[in-house]
């Protein structure tokens, strides 16, 4: 049996009734990290020891009758997330020899859970970029199609799951880094609303943007996952703390009673026609299963990418004040004084795309320009936010389109580009600037690339937006389709 | 919005980035061309907006002052370039300072 090949819950049934152990699953993932990351490069780091020693600890759970959800399943996780004693490097020369001395609030519950930590992801540098060619390191090749990216940041977890590396992963999402690689990679990639997961221990990049959530192979374990993950953490002073349903009650297969709102505006100039037309077929989907479609517009969606980039951009240059060569992190034992020690140690550290936003981000908060910029832009956000606002007081459930206006580019194709490339991001950061729960799912392909429908919901309604998601999925069988690699 | 060569190594500077030649070219040239994408933001008149300080309702957050447990010091200084009798060692602060 290819164990690697089930998705959480089906493996969860085989390992409650004893049929499989955790050992044994673990075992197949880490043969198939084996057999393709040489071709994929998912992975920064793998962690076999650990996982088989967690593997270990989760059969003998299992054998007392204490198995979870998540216990004895294996996990990946995004290098941006703090692992005690494991490496956690953000994708970046800076924190390439970092340990932390802690783990982030989502890796402790997962281990708690007693989930199988397999490795740690690769990504964009500090999560800055759309494709994980912004990796220090490496860039990680699309499953479907190895001279394409991933997508990005969270292109190492979205190409684990989609090759069977992983059973689930962990990514983080500023502003489609989660939903984007999810629908060029065909998998399953949930934002949840801000605040609705703890953000202790992930590195930040833009703190009112940041939150982490699942990449899984169906919505299912999406659900399971935001169970484990949703609670609130007195450690993160923005972590909500409203009520926590069990997200699975929702997955239901009727839509009946449901509004979905579909905004002209995101199907404009740029939509490469096939996505467009896989996303309309999803649409029609959702009306078949009973839910009402309606026209609606988000007249302020030109906007979202130059708010964004300010919003971001200033949020990560103060983030990334703290690199400076003295705590820990890459240093500069040459230097004479401290402000050259920090200079240099950054000038070295950093890649190109992180300078590029960090100098945009302090030229927008420097003295004279702070109300010209990101003041602007944060009025402007709220102008985005009201559109979603007015939407759902007129009724409308949830907001559909698609995820990424094009399928997996080429490795190389836009890197020297920086605009083209944050272009890519217009139809994914609205959730981020509005603090909405977002959800890619598969729905088709492009001469054999993966199309991505994305679902967004009212704030802290991530049951509504797993409901539809998961109702859709169930009429279509795209979440069952494999790339060709590692059969 | 042309940004000039001093502008860049101005911003540079307040950032604590030591730059390349060829990186304060290609800056110069990257941040004219994503600050004027950026300026269409001024067709929008926001005089009577609010902007956005939280998406979600936020409020103070305040706990009991009592002692915790931390880290030890060996694994919060574990990650340090350069310690000394427990604490991190940095470079001179003030200039003519000894290293």
């Amino acid at each position: 049996m290819t164990l690697h090949r089930l998705t959480v819950h089906e493996a969860h049934e085989l390992l409650r009734s004893r049929e499989i152990s955790s050992v044994e699953l673990t075992q197949s993932v880490l043969a198939q990290i084996d057999r393709c990351d040489e071709q994929i490069r998912a992975y920064i780091t793998v962690t076999p020891e650990i996982a088989l020693e967690q593997a270990r600890r989760a059969d003998q759970r299992i054998a007392s009758g204490e198995a979870g959800p998540l216990t004895g399943i294996p996990v990946a996780i995004k290098d941006n997330m703090c692992t005690r004693g494991v490496p956690t490097t953000c994708g970046s020369r800076i924190l390439e020899n970092f340990v932390p001395p802690y783990s982030a609030t989502v890796v402790e519950r997962l281990f708690e859970g007693g989930a199988v930590l397999v490795g740690k992801t690769n990504m964009d540098e500090f999560a800055m970029g759309s494709s994980t060619e912004y990796s220090a390191f490496f860039p990680t090749h699309n499953p479907w199609e190895s001279s394409r990216v991933p997508g990005g940041s969270s292109g190492g977890s979205a190409a684990a799951v989609a090759a069977d590396e992983t059973l689930f992963a962990l990514g983080s999402d500023t502003g489609g880094s989660i939903r984007q690689p999810a629908a060029l990679c065909g998998v399953a990639g949930f934002k949840p609303s801000y605040g609705r997961v703890s953000r202790y221990g992930l590195i930040a990049f833009a703190s009112s943007l940041d939150q982490i959530g699942p990449l899984t192979k169906d919505v299912r374990d999406c659900a399971l996952v935001m169970n484990a993950l949703a609670f609130h953490d007195p450690l993160d002073s923005t972590s909500a703390s409203e009520p926590t349903p069990d997200y699975t009650s929702y997955l239901r297969d009727d839509l009946s009673g449901l509004v979905v709102g579909v905004p002209s505006e995101y199907f404009a100039e740029g939509l490469q026609a096939a996505v467009g037309e896989r996303v309309r077929d999803a649409i029609g989907k959702l009306g078949e299963l009973g839910a009402q479609v309606r026209e609606i517009s988000m007249p302020h969606e030109e906007y979202v990418v130059a708010t964004y980039f300010l919003t971001s951009w200033a949020e990560a240059s103060a983030n990334l004040a703290r690199y400076d060569g003295l705590k820990y992190g890459l240093s500069a034992p040459d230097a004479h004084d401290i402000h050259e020690a920090q200079s240099k140690a950054r000038g070295r550290g950093f890649g190109t795309e992180v300078k590029r936003r960090i100098m945009l981000g302090t030229y927008a908060l420097s003295s004279g320009y702070y109300d010209a910029y990101y003041l602007k832009a944060q009025k402007v956000r709220t102008l985005i936010k009201e559109d979603f606002d007015r939407a759902f007081a007129e009724g409308v459930d949830v907001v559909v389109g698609p995820t990424s206006p094009i399928v997996a580019f080429g490795i190389g194709e836009k890197v020297d580009d920086p605009l083209e490339m944050y272009l890519a991001d217009l139809y994914t950061i609205p959730a981020n600037l509005a603090g909405l729960p977002c959800i890619s799912v598969p729905c088709g392909f492009d001469d054999g690339l993966p199309v991505g429908f994305q679902i967004l919901g009212r704030p802290f309604a991530e049951g509504t937006v797993l409901q539809v998601a998961h109702a859709y999925e169930q009429s279509t069988d795209f979440h069952l389709q494999r790339p060709p690699i590692g059969l | 919005m042309k940004i000039t060569r001093a502008e860049v190594e101005h911003i540079a500077t307040l950032a604590r980035l030591e730059l390349t030649e060829t990186e304060i070219e290609q800056l110069q040239s990257d941040l004219s061309q994503i600050l004027e994408y950026v300026d269409q933001l001024n067709e929008l008149d926001t005089t009577q907006v609010v902007p956005t300080a939280h998406v979600v309702p936020q409020e103070d957050v305040l706990r009991e002052d009592v002692t915790r447990p931390s880290l030890p010091t060996e694994e919060v200084l574990s990650n340090a370039p350069q310690v000394e009798e427990g604490y991190f060692r940095v470079h001179a602060v003030l200039p003519g300072g000894e290293r």
